[in-house]
């Protein structure tokens, strides 16, 4: 789960990291208000998307009055964002944060994120902070300093002291520094988190150093421990699903729309994305990514498909299903069955099964009285649903 | 013969008594699996299954000579679990749970440093030895022994080139899934180094998928290791649309790898075949083996 930046700084806060003071507005006339609370003498208007690049992408405003602030958070409030890092779909603004303009001397970098490879924590820094910094680093023209971290109990070890030197360059500095990550490595294991990112940590005009942005990702599969940050769950709606996404895994099924015209269903992520390819590779498009889960019933598994036959898109149903030990080819045919059933559509039906219970599943197709092209090699398959679309299109 | 299990690995079950414990139990029994034991704390001294329950992997060790173990145990307590089967000095512990909290595997993770135990997974299908055993969740339908080893990163596209390399005469020595979760123990390029020092494997099909950077590893491996037998690859996700990422910290830990492009380009430097198309990996080292 990725936290909005206001939620990020005030989670931040709790852990005595500095950040600039603001408030989170979700209309105009809040944004003005929060700004007269404020009373900074300059404001920064920040559009709340989860991701990054928002500067590039116009998401971050600058203003010197209320009435500034208002005008910031008219044009930013009800947007769509596109940035970088959003995806070509963008992203939905529907609050901004409101909060302190302060005056930078210079801009770090420090983040704190998991090693994967070694399954280390690391902490990750560099002098030069900013939105350009993966092309720097990428040039050889900053150097990103790394910290292998250690759990220890409850707590994270590592010589914060020598790193904190290494980046700050100034003795003052350092001593300031090597406390805010002492207080960001005990954030990501208070919080369960697997990245927490300050770029940029500014230095300010006076030497004290104050989180600029913040970017925090919480472990899904620790919210469990985690009431607390349980509850933004329900706020924090990813920025590219769409609502059928979010339905689906409640049908215990991985769901992403696309633009294509091919659907897809497919169980397992490895075989969905093999599937994807050989679409694309047929000269089709996918209208969706399907990864049916081991732990779903036939009826969750029809939910699922009447999402993507609710899609008037897609043109034929391409379905390649390996049975597996756990999730075995007739619960899917099953599925298939019923949705058809519902979905009050005919359309050309391009199954491939193989695996556990493969035959037995084209026995419960047929009693379904599912009308299906049955194949047995799946690059085929795919040529063949890319084809029954072209002549549905035409 | 095979990688990691052998016909004379005995193996506990921790999380024993459990719904798809005994299900999957029941299966690797059928299969002909050498599983003596269980373990589940608080009902020690019970039976399932026709065999002993102890409270402790050390006490399921010490009576049974056990040294590997299937894990089935609930997310919350899956490292406890694990962190106890490196412990009790087990010599391979099989996870199979999925959704562990990652900061839960970095503890295992430490716990792994210097201890004698191969951990494979967590959120992995296991491992299959065909004809020999099973140490997993996996369909053993289409499975036969042979002579090919699959490393795998997908438990879905496992089964598929399970099926093909059948399909092709082939057949499997091991196949082994190294799991889905960021943070786990047996790397891919560990899977493929003990196949390339197995002679009972003839050739090596890596699974592989956008994301990490363990294909590029196994690229790394292979450029200091010159391969005897022929090694095919398969990238999943080649035309998956990018994913929308939080900050620059994900791609300045692994340097921009993770690519389809980038995994593909790096394993054919190294040598690997790379088979494009998902329905033709088992004939793809058919036709590399008969070279």
């Amino acid at each position: 789960m990725d936290l909005h930046e206001h939620q990020a700084k005030r989670l931040l806060a709790a852990y005595g990291l500095p950040v600039p003071i603001g408030e989170v507005a979700t209309s105009v006339d809040r944004a003005g208000q929060a700004a007269r609370r404020l009373g900074c003498s300059e404001f920064v208007v920040k559009a709340q998307v989860l991701a990054g690049d928002r500067k590039a992408g116009g998401g971050i405003r600058f203003a010197s009055t209320p009435a500034e602030v208002e005008d910031a958070a008219r044009k930013l409030l009800g947007s769509r964002l596109v940035t970088r890092q959003t995806g070509a779909r963008g992203a939905d603004v529907s609050a901004v944060h409101v909060e302190e303009r302060i005056t930078v001397a210079r801009n770090l970098y420090v983040a704190i994120t998991l090693d994967k490879l070694s399954g280390t924590i690391v902490m990750l820094a560099s002098a030069k902070g900013g939105d350009d910094i993966e092309e720097r680093a990428a040039d050889g023209d900053t150097i990103i300093a790394r910290l292998p971290l250690r759990i220890e109990g409850t707590r994270i070890v590592g010589n914060f002291e020598a790193f904190a030197a290494r980046i700050a360059g100034e003795e003052r500095l350092a001593a300031g520094l090597a406390t805010v990550l002492g207080n960001l490595a005990a954030a990501f294991l208070g919080c369960d988190a697997t990245l927490i990112e300050i770029n940029p940590l500014a230095v300010t005009d006076r030497g004290r150093l104050c989180a600029l942005d913040a970017k925090v990702t919480i472990d899904d599969n620790a919210l469990f421990r985690r009431a607390d940050l349980a509850d933004l769950k329900t706020h924090n709606v990813d920025v590219a699903a769409d609502a059928s996404e979010r339905e689906a895994q409640s049908f215990q099924i991985n769901y992403m729309k696309l633009e294509g015209e091919i659907g897809c269903v497919v169980n397992g992520a490895g075989l969905a994305l093999a599937t994807h390819d050989l679409v694309v590779d047929a000269g089709g498009r996918p209208a969706n990514f399907m990864d049916i889960r081991t732990t779903a019933s036939s009826l969750d598994i029809a939910k699922g498909l009447g999402l993507l036959l609710q899609n008037r898109s897609v043109r034929s149903l391409l379905v390649n299903v390996h049975g597996g030990g756990m999730q075995r080819c007739d619960t899917i045919a099953e599925g298939i069955g019923i949705a058809m059933r519902r979905a009050g559509r005919s359309l050309p039906i391009v199954i491939r099964m193989a695996g556990n219970n493969a035959r037995f599943a084209e026995t419960v197709l047929r009693n379904n009285g599912v009308v299906y092209t049955s194949v047995d090699d799946m690059a085929e398959a795919a040529r063949i649903a890319v084809e029954a679309a072209r002549q549905e299109a035409a | 013969m095979a990688i990691l299990v052998t016909p004379d690995t005995k193996v506990m079950c921790q999380g024993f008594t459990g719904r798809a414990a005994t299900f999957h139990c029941a299966r690797m029994l059928s299969y002909g699996t050498k599983l003596v034991a269980g373990v589940v704390p608080g009902k020690g001294g019970r039976s399932h299954l026709d065999l002993p329950v102890f409270d402790t992997v050390a006490a399921a060790k010490e009576a049974t000579g056990a040294a590997a173990s299937l894990i089935f145990v609930p997310p919350e307590h899956a490292a406890a679990a694990m962190i106890e089967g490196i412990e009790a000095e087990l010599d391979l512990l099989v996870c199979v749970t999925e959704r562990i909290p990652v900061l839960d595997m970095v503890r295992v993770r430490q716990a792994l440093n210097g201890s004698k135990t191969r951990l494979i997974g967590p959120n992995s299908q296991g491992i299959l030895a065909p004809g020999i055993g099973q140490l997993g969740v996996m369909s053993t339908v289409d499975a036969r022994p042979g002579r090919i080893g699959i490393a795998s990163r997908s438990a879905s596209l496992t089964s598929e080139v399970v099926l093909q390399t059948t399909t092709a005469g082939l057949g499997q020595s091991t196949t082994v899934g190294v799991g889905g979760d960021p943070v786990h123990g047996l790397s891919l390029s560990a899977a493929v180094e003990l196949f390339l020092d197995d002679p009972a494997t003839d050739g090596i099909i890596v699974i592989g998928e956008i994301g990490g950077n363990e294909e590029e590893e196994v690229a790394a491996l292979l450029q200091t290791r010159q391969a005897a037998k022929p090694i095919v690859a398969l990238v999943a996700g080649r035309h998956a649309p990018p994913e929308r990422r939080m900050g620059h910290a994900g791609a300045l830990t692994t340097g921009g790898r993770g690519s389809a492009a980038h995994k593909i380009a790096a394993l054919e430097t190294a040598g690997v075949i790379v088979a494009r198309d998902a329905s033709r990996v088992g004939q793809t080292m058919r036709e590399a083996l008969a070279r």
